[in-house]
């Protein structure tokens, strides 16, 4: 059944959100820290698991599925509801930051794909 | 009207899922009609959202009453919880297989777009930082820049920047995949994992990909994944520490 699916991820969720918090409290933070991303890796090594041992069954999976095909959705409802009028009484910053680091990203990947191949010779 | 706007209150997010249905279904016609699908409908429906958005106040659109459930469906609970489920595009498996290169990628890609992008907001007087690390992190993808800005206290205009900035890297790297991927050798898997683990923004670098080679879009898209848990992992907590010693 999807809700399995669902049920799972919220697991996954809850636990990473819980994680998230106790770091955050640890270092004196209000916010929470990284509890998306330990979420993410805790989902992708039970994912791992279940496909290893065959235990997901695709209507399980669909139920995680359709949460992540709701992430563009969802973005899109993030940017609308955004101060965008104050960001851009900053200007150009937003663009330049986009394009320089972009640019460096894109530089780096010979180098990288170079060491790459040498590691695996 | 009046009663109108109650109803689209009340069921706010009901409302919410139709208001960003149509903004995406409106997306996909502008991606092929007028951009002959160059630019990913994903790209140009977050864009248009940000355009929704300025004419709305603090809150964006969902400033106006009968739009407060966009400010729901978009908020840390729903937007958290959908992008943990990206993570099924993922496996461990799949990665190990680039080794140590691959994870060298993740952290170099988000180390350089962080201090590049935050640099640049610094220059142009986001000098605290909060807004540093939030931009810096919106430099990584318009991921990573919300939920670093919500982690550390940012204020809502330089979550919004840090969004545009991601957004601005996802539409720069799908335009410019298909014409620098010959150059730049990404050509094969293993090139294609490395190109997603530094540049990161997931919809972009599945766009590109598309556009280069469709064979390649998991591989890109896989470390892409991993590259946005990395992002969420290490800005909000080390880089963000890093910049709050030095500024």
């Amino acid at each position: 059944m999807k809700i399995y699916g669902v049920a799972i991820l919220a697991i996954c969720f809850l636990i990473g959100q819980y994680l998230g918090e106790l770091l955050g409290a640890r270092l004196g933070l209000s916010g929470n820290l990284g509890g998306v991303g330990i979420s993410m890796l805790i989902l992708i090594l039970l994912n791992d698991y279940f496909k290893k041992k065959e235990l997901l069954k695709p209507e399980t999976e669909k139920g995680i599925l359709f949460w992540s095909t709701m992430y563009i959705p969802v973005v899109v409802a993030m940017s609308a509801s955004q101060n965008v009028k104050a960001a851009l009484s900053g200007g150009w910053v937003a663009v330049l930051a986009a394009l320089l680091a972009t640019t460096c990203c894109f530089l780096l990947i010979p180098v990288l794909a170079k060491l790459g191949q040498k590691n695996k010779q | 009207m009046e009663a109108l706007v109650t109803l689209l209150d009340k069921n706010g997010l009901i409302f919410a899922f139709l208001f960003v249905g149509l903004i995406i279904y409106l997306s996909h016609i502008i991606s092929q009609k007028v951009f002959k699908n160059k630019i990913p409908g994903a790209a140009i429906a977050i864009s248009l959202g940000l355009l929704i958005a300025y004419f709305g106040d603090k809150k964006g659109v969902a400033s106006f009453p009968a739009f407060t459930g966009i400010a729901f469906l978009g908020g840390s609970m729903m937007r958290d919880f959908s992008i943990v489920a990206t993570a099924m595009g993922a496996s461990y498996a799949e990665i190990k297989k680039t080794g140590l290169v691959g994870l060298l990628c993740l952290v170099i890609g988000t180390l350089i777009a962080f201090f590049v992008g935050g640099s640049v907001g610094y220059a142009m007087g986001y000098t605290d930082a909060e807004s540093f690390a939030t931009i810096g992190a919106g430099a990584c993808t318009f991921i990573v820049g919300p939920v670093t800005g919500a982690a550390v206290g940012a204020s809502s205009d330089v979550i919004a920047i840090s969004i545009a900035v991601g957004v601005i890297k996802s539409i720069a790297v799908t335009i410019s995949t298909p014409f620098l991927a010959k150059k730049l050798g990404i050509n094969n898997p293993h090139t294609a994992m490395i190109f997603g683990g530094l540049v990161g923004s997931t919809s972009g670098v599945s766009a590109g990909l598309a556009a280069t080679d469709v064979k390649l879009v998991p591989y890109g898209a896989l470390t892409a994944t991993f590259h946005t848990a990395m992002g969420c992992l290490l800005c909000p907590s080390i880089l963000y520490f890093i910049v709050k010693a030095f500024i």
